[in-house]
Parts: structure tokens; sequence; C-alpha cells
């Protein structure tokens, strides 16, 4: 067995609330934040399909649920999460290979991804809800 | 405790430090980003299509090949890049053993089920009765 040291009072490397707060540091925390409500929203893609399995009266309340306001806004602000956090991975992806560490690269990065989630997620809702008539 | 041992400190805890899986993580993490870019646009543009359709349409298009594929692979990666994603969230803030490891073995649990839960209903969609 290794022994274990009395314990030493060390000092505390600085946390979150030291730091000036940057674009390219919310948009890290925002991945993460996107990421932990997407768990959570996959919850209602599980009551989803399974309604759809159950049958028409199961399937009527996710109808119901889809068709109010409520349901509208989880819906956009879900597929939103989704995509920005496809953007944010994307960001990773590019960081992995060892390309866009430069200040100004970082900062383009974290705009793109931002604009980029916002544009593409109306793009999905322009084609998924008109083109292909999920809205009419 | 106070050792006996004439065990050197170096040989005492050799072999007590990486658990030897964090690369396995990080590829994995890596390799299910990279499925569900192409999936998850896929999944999005096939909800979205379906929300004002009523329940023989949506069991129709569900359930044929090539939507019932796609959202069988799209619910296999996104539960397997769920587990792995909060299993980090939790290893970075959860640091009481006990919490710790039940939400991971909670993570887990219901990465799974979510999966077999997901993947059965397709499969029922798909197959009838």
């Amino acid at each position: 067995m290794a022994e274990r040291p009395a314990r030493v009072e060390r000092p505390l490397s600085p946390h979150l609330q030291i730091y000036r707060l940057t674009f390219t540091f919310l948009m890290s925390g925002f991945h993460r934040v996107t990421g932990i409500v997407l768990y959570l929203g996959f919850l209602l893609v599980a009551w989803w399909l399974l309604s759809a399995a159950s049958g028409p009266n199961a399937y009527a309340w996710v109808q119901w649920f889809m068709s109010t306001w409520i349901g509208r806004l989880v819906l956009l602000g879900f597929s939103w999460g989704l995509i920005h956090h496809s953007l944010g991975g994307v960001r990773h992806l590019i960081w992995d290979t060892g390309r866009g560490f430069a200040p100004n690269e970082r900062e383009w990065l974290a705009r793109m991804t931002l604009i980029g989630s916002i544009s593409l997620t109306l793009l999905a809702w322009i084609i998924g809800g008109f083109v292909m008539g999920g809205l009419r | 405790m106070k050792s006996t041992s004439i065990r050197t400190p170096i040989g005492k805890v050799r072999g007590l430090g990486s658990a030897k899986s964090g690369t396995e993580h990080w590829w994995e993490m890596r390799l299910t980003s990279i499925a569900l870019l192409p999936l998850t646009l896929a999944a999005i543009v096939i909800v979205i299509s379906l929300i004002g359709r009523n329940h023989a349409a949506v069991v129709q298009i569900l359930g044929s090949p090539l939507v019932a594929i796609t959202m069988l692979l799209w619910v296999y990666t996104v539960t397997l890049h769920m587990r792995l994603g909060l299993q980090s969230v939790i290893e970075d803030y959860i640091h009481g053993k006990a919490m710790k490891t039940g939400l991971l073995i909670g993570n887990t649990f219901l990465t799974i089920v979510l999966w077999l839960a997901c993947t059965y209903a397709i499969l029922k969609l798909s197959f009838g009765v």
C-alpha cells in the first residue's frame, strides 16, 4: 500500500471568476452547456419515437405538444442547440489537427460557430418546415 | 498503517496510475463527432418535416428503409456520444467518490435504455404490428 501523506494546504490555481470574459471563453462554455441541455432534450426524441410506435392515441399528445407555442419554441431551441454543438464540434476537430490556434483564428472560429448555427437553423426550418411541408 | 516493506517508493506506485483508457475515450468522442455531422443534419430535417403530419404519415415515413436506417444510426451514435460527453462533465465537476460513481453508473444505464427504447420504436415502426 502506498502511504497517504498528510493533507497539505497548497495554493489553488485561479478559476473562472479571475478571467476576463471573452467571446471565445463564452463559446467554449456554451459548447458544454448545449451538450448538457441536448442530453436532456434527447428524452423528448425518445418520447416522440415511442409515442409514434405506440399508436395514434399516444401520438396525439406529441402532436398537441408540438402545436403549442412552447412546443415549437422547445423544438426550435433543440434544433439550434444541435446545430450549434455540431459546429462547436467541427471547431474542436479543426483544433485536433493542430490548426486554428492563432488569436485571430480563434476569434474567427468562435464568431463563425454562432453565425453559422443561427443561419443553418433558419435554413433547416425553411427546408424541413416549408419545402418538405412540416409546418403546412 | 506503518509499512515495513522494503519496496522503493517508485515500486509502490507503479501500476496505480493511468486507467489506460483515456485514448479510447478521446478517440470514440472524435469518431462519434464525425459520424454525427451528417446524421444530425438528416435527423433535424426529418423531425421538422414530420411536425405537422398525422400519425399514419409519420409511421409511413419513419418506417421507410432509408429514413429508418438513418434514424437508427443517429440514435446509436448520439446515445454513445451522450454517454462519453456527460462522463467528462461528471468527472470534471463531481468529486465525491460515491456521488461520482453513482452518476457515472446512472449515465451509462440511462443512455443504454434510451438507445434501446428508440431502436425498438424505430424497428416497430418499420416492421409493423
